[in-house]
């Protein structure tokens, strides 16, 4: 066997949902209570509608900027759900769902959506960054937050998301480095949906997995059905106490699909993507999957999930409205954001534009 | 007082936030054990510790990721960019990154980053190492831009740059490091980001300069001298954000300018300068102001720096072209 097929066969896809709800992998169950699993279906379905609310926005004018996440939750929120308040998340563009559950107020999400800088004002005590728009920078900056972590003494992770994409840029490779030389508390989840926007995974690399590349920087690495949001839990809450008893960062892939298109910014997945891909995909749904486990434990009811329904519909509604309220922006407040001391040209430049916003 | 090279200004500068901050740390390439290819780190990894002064992985790139993050987590990095050439590998971290946190995050988030570089001609390195590449620095807004031209200032400029809450690039010009001696106080001080410096008064022409072109204008200046012609020397020290008032003031005073650089001319800090004085000054000038640049061609082979950077000769004649104009 050559090398290479050697460690590939180490990459299995780790997962314990089976695609019809079935547990399949028994020991490997993590330990959640009854609520939990429950709040893990809740959140689920609860972002669910909020990418139908968000894209119908988006439509309507009211939005700006979106990326859908259906066919992500698995991903994204099983990940989440494995933190702890204090650790720190550093998203890329999509990974919106993730930082609102570690505490950015939903409003504030649609306000950076629309490009307003208090979508990007983080509430104090929430260690979160703002959503990363150059694919893999936030990477090597979650190596450094690791690192940082690690020498404060601190018993917490920073988790950084990019996709099958990011995991082709050279920051990629530099952040494994760097947080395996330096043995960070950092993980790094890449969510592997097939395509980024329309090139395929196979045109990505020659390697068969993205998880494997953690080989090459010495680093754990892990392949997760993403669409499994028990294995993900379980193979993010690994990872972190793995990092936090000094083994190291861990690189996780997700196997996940975004059913949506890449933005709502005139992406047309009908041009790279078949309907029997779709298809394949949405037959392994996380929602659907998880759903039927639930129900199974006679965890979850018709009438628990329109509850749900109900409230995220409520929360987007009040959310909008407070996104509505505010306040204009002005070229002063801009001007205010770019120094902690203004330096002498934007002082003269915010006298200039409080006498023309005063007009 | 003591008499230190700039480079031993530059340790001491470290040496004292070390001492200082508990939270300054310093990394890069070799600066570690090896105490920097310039050995401007030399001994602070002995004397506080490897968790303090370490060194990297060779990914610029990832140099910078690392500053960010620990930015964030409560520490002021130091981080050393080999040479200033390098820094395109860099780039995204610099000024798409370190420079946008407190703008992105509307005022929550900053990066208390210093990045010190080596750069500048006439030492012969290969090619990417010396290049003059402030004004692509001083175009992004965020950072400030710092080029200290004298051993004092060197140590001022860097303990101000390490305090400050914003990322402050700070190039070391490599002809500098030991060319000379000056004094330097052995206790700490700052010199205010932001503030030029007349390096000599005089009352016929301003000669408005920094790096090592301040050393080329004195030079210039006593050749001026000679032929009765009394030449200032504003050293600008910070070329993002530019002190206007001390550039105005030395062209009211004078009523002549010329605006000196070691980089290519085109889109440079000069050409801001020019910009800012026709702004504010126009009424006051007898004579336009010109540049003393490079031709725009890329950084010249290492055999070709004598005959490709300005020096005071060049100086001495667009300082009488204006003169006499």
């Amino acid at each position: 066997m050559s090398l290479i097929e050697q460690v590939e066969k180490q990459f299995e896809t780790f997962q314990i949902l089976s695609e019809d709800g079935k547990v399949v992998n028994e020991s490997a169950m993590p330990e959640l209570s009854d609520e939990e699993l429950q709040e893990l279906m809740t959140r689920m379905v609860y972002t669910r509608i909020w990418d139908q609310r968000a894209i119908s926005l988006n439509r309507q004018g009211r939005l700006g900027f979106y990326a859908p996440v259906a066919g992500q939750e698995a991903s994204m929120l099983g990940s989440q759900y494995a933190l702890d308040k204090e650790d720190w998340i550093l998203p890329g563009y999509r990974d919106i769902p993730q930082i609102v559950f570690h505490g950015l107020p939903l409003y504030q999400a649609f306000l950076y959506s629309r490009g307003h800088f208090s979508g990007g004002q983080i509430p104090e005590g929430v260690n979160v960054l703002m959503p990363q728009i150059i694919i893999g920078a936030q990477i090597i900056q979650a190596a450094g937050v690791g690192v940082g972590l690690k020498k404060k003494g601190k018993k917490n992770v920073a988790i950084t998301y990019t996709g099958d994409g990011g995991a082709s840029q050279g920051d990629f490779y530099e952040g494994l480095n760097f947080a395996g030389a330096y043995n960070a508390q950092t993980i790094f989840v890449v969510q592997n949906n097939r395509f980024a926007i329309s090139v395929p995974v196979e045109k990505q690399s020659a390697a068969k997995t993205i998880a494997q590349k953690a080989v090459a920087a010495g680093i754990e690495g892990i392949q997760v059905d993403g669409m499994d949001v028990l294995a993900v839990y379980s193979a993010v809450k690994q990872a972190r106490e793995r990092a936090l008893n000094g083994d190291g960062p861990t690189l996780i892939e997700t196997l996940t699909y975004r059913y949506g298109p890449h933005t709502m910014a005139g992406d047309d997945p009908t041009r790279y993507r078949t309907e029997d891909l779709d298809s394949e995909w949405t037959k392994k749904d996380p929602l659907v999957r998880f759903r039927t486990f639930l129900e199974g434990k006679g965890l979850w009811s018709e009438e628990q999930e329109n509850k749900v329904i109900d409230q995220a519909k409520e929360d987007i509604k009040a959310a909008i409205k407070k996104a509505d309220g505010a306040p204009k922006q002005k070229v002063t407040d801009l001007i205010g954001f770019m120094f902690e001391e203004l330096p002498h040209n934007l002082k003269e430049q915010l006298e200039e534009y409080k006498a023309k916003e005063s007009k | 007082m003591a008499q230190m090279t700039m480079i031993q200004a530059i340790t001491d500068a470290m040496r004292t936030e070390l001492k200082n901050n508990e939270n300054v740390v310093v990394f890069g390439e070799d600066v570690g054990q090896n105490g920097g290819v310039f050995r401007a780190t030399e001994g602070l990894q002995s004397e506080f510790g490897e968790d303090r002064v370490f060194d990297t992985p060779l990914a610029e790139s990832g140099i910078g990721g690392l500053a960010i993050g620990l930015g964030l987590t409560g520490f002021r990095p130091v981080m050393e960019i080999q040479f200033f050439g390098f820094v395109f590998e860099v780039m995204d971290s610099v000024v798409a990154q370190a420079a946008r946190m407190r703008y992105r995050s509307g005022g929550v988030y900053n990066s208390p980053i210093t990045i010190r570089s080596p750069f500048g001609g006439g030492v012969k390195t290969p090619e990417l190492h010396a290049d003059n590449l402030e004004g692509l620095m001083a175009q992004a807004p965020g950072i400030k831009v710092v080029i200290p031209s004298t051993p004092y200032d060197a140590k001022g400029l860097l303990i101000s740059a390490i305090r400050d809450n914003d990322p402050v690039v700070y190039l070391e010009h490599m002809k500098l490091y030991r060319s000379f001696r000056g004094e330097v106080p052995e206790e700490e001080y700052t010199i205010e980001i932001g503030k030029a410096d007349v390096k000599r008064e005089g009352k016929d022409v301003s000669i408005i300069t920094y790096g090592a072109m301040v050393h080329s204008s004195l030079k210039a200046a006593e050749e001026l001298e000679k032929e009765g012609i009394s030449a200032e020397v504003v050293d600008l020290r910070t070329v993002s954000p530019l002190d206007i008032d001390t550039i105005i003031a030395s062209v009211e005073k004078t009523g002549r300018a010329i605006v000196v650089q070691e980089a290519q001319k085109q889109a440079g800090v000069g050409a801001t300068v020019v910009a800012e004085i026709n702004d504010r000054a126009i009424l006051s000038l007898e004579a336009p102001v010109l540049r003393v640049a490079a031709p725009d061609t890329v950084f010249p082979f290492a055999s070709a720096e004598d005959v490709w950077l300005p020096d005071y000769k060049d100086i001495v004649e667009k300082a009488k072209t204006v003169y006499n104009f």
